[in-house]
């Protein structure tokens, strides 16, 4: 039978700031995924990899080919 | 008492969470967070609802982290102040170097994310906020002049100036003038501070213009600031961000704000006494509902326009 964990004082102790910490963390994270899912999916006529307009998206005038 | 205790000081000084959010000034923040609110709804583009809320949080960031660089320079006269000695270095729950090392990571963590968030010329203006505050008005005007808060005022003026640029991208008339009403409405908002605070300016050797040149000279640039303020309030109404709405709320609180000043200037010093500064704490805690108030009207000006889509007039 394993002996009962005891829980260190230190866990005790820093409990609030290593809870603070890791929730800052995951809400910068959040930030993150949310920040790229934005600009992703609002991209327009932006191309991925150098975020300059494609010239073979930009309307054109009826009739007018690129 | 372990070793290892003794060398790191007693626990009960150790440092919790929230020692570490009030490095940040988080009531400044709130100032930050509105009027940089503001600045982006106010302006006439449209941004994401997603990232104007990141942006805001890291121009609060941004003004977080420039408090926590004044708290590690500041650490000596936090200390002899009544109004600071509480903060988290003098206090000794953090250290000079925790705070240093918090505030340039979340400077370069807030500039970084603005700037990839928003765009670059809104980040850079944050940079240019961060050293303005930490720089200019802590380590070199703070100590030196007593027109300190009327020159380093310009970084809390900056705010909704960043808020308008990560919408617009640029700066123009109306965000130039949300920052006039800023930097003009800081001096009377700390000298009315000063007023009833002086001791402790005095104390710690800082040359606020109550310790420099008295009490009465401080109520005559306090009136005369605020009459200054007045001209350029109003005359936000009559641009793209104003309207009826923010022209009835400008005329009331500037007229207050000026009434109030013109009545500091004429207090005698003996019944400023008598009363306990009465009048100057009454007058100082207007100063942040004329503020609120005239951010405020911004906002519900535009909400009235953009969101009603009614006429400004």
């Amino acid at each position: 039978m394993a002996a009962p964990r005891v829980e260190h004082e230190l866990h005790t102790r820093r409990f609030s700031r290593n809870l603070g910490v890791g929730l800052t963390l995951a809400c910068f994270v959040f930030i993150i995924f949310g920040l790229t899912y934005v600009k992703i999916t609002r991209g327009g006529l932006n191309q991925g990899f150098d975020h300059v307009v494609r010239p073979e998206l930009v309307p054109t005038q009826q009739g007018e080919s690129n | 008492m372990t070793d290892a205790t003794q060398q790191i000081g007693s626990f009960e000084d150790e440092a919790q969470f929230g020692d570490y959010v009030a490095l940040l000034k988080p009531r400044v923040m709130s100032l930050v967070v509105f009027t940089a609110a503001v600045g982006v709804f106010v302006a006439p583009v449209y941004v994401h609802p997603f990232v104007a809320l990141v942006a805001i949080l890291f121009i609060a960031l941004g003004g977080g982290a420039s408090g926590a660089l004044n708290m590690w320079y500041d650490h000596d006269i936090d200390a002899i102040m009544k109004r600071t000695s509480k903060r988290p270095v003098p206090a000794g729950k953090v250290t000079k170097g925790e705070a240093l090392t918090i505030g340039l990571w979340l400077s370069f963590i807030a500039v970084v994310m603005l700037g990839l968030a928003a765009n670059w010329v809104a980040a850079g203006i944050l940079a240019f906020t961060i050293f303005f505050y930490a720089v200019i008005y802590t380590m070199w005007l703070k100590r030196w002049t007593p027109q300190n808060i009327v020159i380093g005022g310009a970084a809390g003026a900056f705010p909704p100036m960043i808020g308008w640029a990560v919408a617009t991208g640029g700066v123009s008339v109306e965000s130039v003038l949300m920052f006039a009403i800023i930097f003009m409405w800081t001096p009377p908002h700390f000298w009315a501070l000063a007023l009833f605070m002086n001791e402790d300016y005095s104390k710690a050797g800082v040359p606020m213009l109550t310790v420099t040149h008295g009490r009465r000279v401080t109520r005559t640039h306090i009136f005369v600031y605020a009459a200054l303020l007045a001209p350029l309030a109003v005359a936000a109404a009559f641009t793209s961000i104003g309207g009826w709405i923010y022209l009835v709320a400008a005329l009331y609180l500037n007229a207050k704000f000026v009434f109030g000043a013109w009545q500091l200037w004429h207090r005698d010093e003996d019944a400023a006494e008598a009363d306990t500064y009465k009048a100057e704490k009454k007058y100082f805690r207007f100063s942040l509902t004329y503020l609120f108030g005239s951010f405020g009207a911004l906002l519900a000006q535009a909400i009235w326009v953009q969101g009603f889509g009614m006429g400004a007039w």
